[in-house]
């Protein structure tokens, strides 16, 4: 494609060759070769989701062997988690997004943040090799002794895979957490930062403090399978609930890596599209924070059946109810954005409005597997698999969804079809609740997950879920349509095609490499729509064409 | 929601809870739903409602103090509702019958105090306690008992319990709930309750080569222990009596456990004591010798039949039988 006229400056357009985006500082462009990395991994992993669901539309099983599916389901949670769900807002939006928002010229260590990239891509074809040449048969929480001594698929890769994908997530924390430290333009104080700034900043704190813990944890586990040296392993004298708790000590804040900037995401949104600052802005930011914070101390409610004291199963309970806390007062504060705005129901708005719905579910349900006798009765069943699913996909996807149209023109300089938009996010909500609310229900039953057949009563549900699978494929299938197309034939965008506050609407669409064409200063809070709208008044009479 | 029958009255309580947080998500979710429909239909660009002048903007703190609050009362008095159930699944009452099921990949072996044994099958007494001791012999499981309510995971080298009053007879199924492998989905069996003389009746016609305690007596002297230990009937035939604690009275009594605070002997510190002595696991005391570990010696199988033995060399319990026990209050 050649450049357009007129827009050789932008940081799109600026030098067009391979090796210029593959040696490429500019956080806008990693932020792109990210983009497309996650969504070759979003596309994998949901390749295989749609084999699951089509494969239990039968009790007996309807396509493959029990091992092709306990590796089916293998692959897609680690590819998912691990190469979807944990990067995608941070490294996409996030990345380009930071230095904008805060009025900066790039991240703190650019060259630190192309490195990522690399590491990021070398971790996914790891963990690809592993799966595709041999399988690996253990589910993502990679449970010992199972995952030491009793599979013969490619732990090792898949291992390394993961383990080297944490330093990627640890590098962009690391230069989140520096650049809003440093790199605030002049007036922007803290609590005049964005709430999508705030989110990403606990994001960050998370990545950097969490993920050496899973990077220890998988290096034990390859230590005991090459020296036999017993940390894990009953029969060598090692502890396997020890791999549990190591696990989950991560896993369980990843879980908030996975939610938190979805959470900045919908701040960003509902408030540009009520028109209207984001209701009890100090809570909402602190609220990120302290989520961050105690989602430290919980990881014990995954465990509340395997052999733990009662003890830490009362404190762990205790504790969980303590970390919904925050994430109530999110969902009410949006609420209060919206009464008295002026509300557009634009498609990212619509996207926002599921995920607060979605998410608000999947908290809910949330609260039936930190009280502890339900938890016995549900856990480790489907009723688990639906209630993350609504916080990572009806939460984390909608919100990916949301910010992906929202700063759509940004990126690209073109809109998306409005009428498509909208109904890909109808289509997701629907089918998103078609797919798993049944699951609620066969948990409830007692069906146990990862089940490559099962007994004929649970039949009619799952098929159901499969139905609605398919809505959901559709939902996903529309918009990598629909952007493409926009790529070259969307309509040209504005700067500001939102009247939204943030800094990144002040420059072109798309920004130049340099992102802004002067230094911006803040003068104003956050969401400061009257400003905004003198601003513009301003300027108008400045050049009258405007 | 009685689609699944309970059957315990531990599975109606637990019912009873997640009916409550069914109402409770329900009010909430009727009022994001309601507040979010409301908030569009007010408030839309091009709504013909009149909008209000007083914005809350200025009354924030209190709202905001409000909604945490309402929160915290809410979340705290179900954690307290939830934790009280649970902490019942932790006392099993005296005089449970004992059976214990070992998982491996991919079956469930079980075996009952009078030696009978089958697989991937469990038949239990109507209203008596039933304690399961669970274990491994590979991967970890996890024993679930939907029309229970209960589940437990199954740890390789070590006993977990689980205990229930069955309240309803028929056959009802359970499931391996924790991924074992590739036979995981294939790890499942029928709970079978039967009134007590059909069970009675069962145990007479399921063939049992002598009772548990009666093979874990033959293990306990073929494998060496008796050299040791004091059992009653078997003096050690060392001439000091004093090298290892006697078993005479042992089960059920309060001994100083591997970190020096005492714990009561049950069938998991007797199963674990077996497998896991050697240096710094127990005080070695007034012992000369230390105890060798049987790791890798004895299957899950026998030191089943040793705990059941071992058991009957306490009066104070009865040997797993429970045939007199009267059924105890389940919880409270």
């Amino acid at each position: 494609m050649a450049p357009m006229p007129g827009s050789e400056r932008n940081y799109l357009w600026q030098d067009g060759t391979v090796r210029s985006w593959l040696l490429t500082t500019d956080h806008k462009r990693i932020a792109l070769l990210y983009m497309a990395s996650i969504t070759v991994f979003f596309v994998l992993g949901g390749i295989a989701a749609a084999l699951i669901r089509l494969h239990l539309i039968v009790p007996t099983g309807a396509i493959v062997s029990d091992e092709t599916y306990s590796r089916l389901f293998t692959l897609h949670g680690i590819v998912m988690v691990w190469l979807f769900l944990v990067p995608s807002i941070p490294v996409t939006l996030g990345n380009f997004l930071v230095p904008l928002m805060l009025g900066a010229r790039d991240l703190a260590f650019p060259r630190l943040n192309l490195l990522s990239w690399y590491l990021f891509v070398m971790a996914g074809m790891l963990v690809v090799y592993g799966l595709f040449r041999g399988g690996l048969e253990t589910g993502w929480t990679f449970y010992t002794p199972l995952s030491t001594d009793y599979t013969q698929g490619r732990v090792l890769p898949v291992v390394a895979g993961v383990f080297l994908s944490g330093f990627s997530s640890i590098a962009t924390g690391v230069n989140f957490i520096i650049s809003i430290h440093q790199l605030r333009a002049p007036g922007m104080t803290w609590y005049r930062l964005p709430l999508m700034l705030w989110a990403l900043y606990a994001t960050s704190v998370i990545f950097v403090l969490a993920t050496p813990v899973l990077g220890i944890t998988l290096l034990l586990l390859g230590f005991e399978h090459f020296f036999h040296v017993g940390v894990f392993d009953p029969a060598l004298g090692g502890d396997p609930l020890l791999f549990q708790h190591l696990f989950w000590f991560y896993s369980h804040p990843a879980v908030y890596i996975m939610i938190l900037p979805g959470m900045g995401v919908v701040s960003e949104v509902v408030s540009t599209f009520c028109h209207k600052p984001v209701f009890g802005y100090r809570f909402v930011a602190w609220s990120s924070i302290s989520i961050a914070a105690i989602g430290f101390l919980v990881w014990g409610h995954h465990m509340f059946v395997a052999g733990t004291s009662l003890y830490a199963a009362v404190v762990f309970s205790m504790l969980s109810f303590l970390v919904s806390v925050p994430s109530a007062i999110k969902v009410f504060n949006w609420l209060g954005t919206m009464h008295g705005g002026a509300i557009r129901l634009d498609t990212p708005m619509l996207y926002a409005m599921g995920f607060i719905g979605l998410f608000t579910v999947g908290g809910l349900t949330g609260l039936f597997l930190a009280s502890l006798a339900s938890d016995v009765h549900l856990t480790q069943t489907y009723f688990v698999v639906a209630h993350f699913h609504y916080i990572m996909v009806g939460g984390m996807v909608s919100a990916y969804f949301a910010g992906l149209h929202y700063w759509w023109p940004k990126i690209t300089g073109r809109m998306y079809p409005e009428m498509w938009g909208r109904t890909a996010a109808a289509l997701l909500f629907f089918g998103f609740n078609l797919t798993f609310f049944p699951q609620f229900l066969l948990g409830y039953e007692g069906m146990p997950r990862r089940y490559a057949t099962y007994p004929a009563q649970f039949q009619v549900l799952n098929v159901l879920s499969s139905a609605g699978a398919s809505i959901l494929a559709l939902a996903y299938v529309l918009p990598l349509v629909y952007f493409t197309w926009s790529l070259f034939r969307g309509a040209r965008a504005t700067d500001n095609p939102w009247q939204a506050t943030g800094l990144e609407w002040r420059t072109s669409s798309p920004p130049p490499t340099e992102n802004f064409a002067q230094a911006p200063i803040v003068t104003h809070e956050a969401y400061d729509y009257a400003a905004l709208a003198q601003a513009e008044d301003a300027t108008r009479r400045e050049t009258p064409h405007g | 929601m009685s689609w699944l029958p309970e059957a315990s009255s531990h599975a109606g309580r637990v019912d009873v809870l997640l009916a409550g947080l069914v109402l409770i998500s329900l009010a909430v979710l009727g009022l994001v739903f309601g507040l979010m429909f409301l908030n569009i239909i007010r408030f839309r660009v091009g709504s013909q409602m009149p909008v209000p002048h007083e914005v809350v903007a200025h009354k924030s703190w209190r709202f905001e103090i409000g909604w945490t609050t309402a929160t915290l009362v809410i979340f705290f008095a179900l954690f307290v509702w939830a934790a009280r159930l649970y902490v019942v699944g932790f006392q099993p009452p005296a005089g449970a019958i004992q059976i214990y099921v070992t998982g491996k990949q991919w079956m469930w072996k079980v075996q009952y105090p009078g030696g009978q044994r089958e697989i991937n099958s469990l038949h239990v007494p109507l209203g008596r306690a039933v304690q399961l001791l669970l274990t491994s012999e590979d991967v970890i499981h996890d024993f679930s008992i939907p029309v229970l309510r209960i589940k437990h995971d199954v740890l390789p080298g070590r006993y977990q319990s689980l205990w229930f009053i069955a309240t309803r007879t028929g056959s009802f199924r359970f499931y391996c709930t924790q991924f074992c492998g590739i036979g995981h989905s294939r790890m499942t069996g029928t709970l079978v309750v039967l009134n007590s003389t059909d069970y009675a009746d069962w145990l007479d016609h399921t063939p049992a080569s002598g009772s548990l305690a009666t093979r874990g007596e033959a293990l306990f002297i073929s494998n060496g222990c008796s050299g040791c230990h004091v059992s009653g009937r078997y003096p050690p035939d060392a001439q000091e009596p004093g090298r290892a604690p006697s078993m005479v009275g042992l089960y059920g009594s309060i001994v100083p456990g591997p970190d020096g605070r005492p714990v009561r002997v049950d069938g998991a510190f007797v199963h674990d004591a077996i497998l896991h002595t050697g240096a710094g696991r127990f005080p070695k005391g007034r012992y000369t010798t230390e105890m060798p570990s049987f790791r890798g010696v004895l299957g899950e199988d026998e030191l089943a039949a040793l705990v059941a033995y071992i058991q009957t060399l306490s009066s104070s319990t009865p040997p797993g039988m429970g045939a007199l026990a009267s059924p105890p209050r389940e919880g409270r």
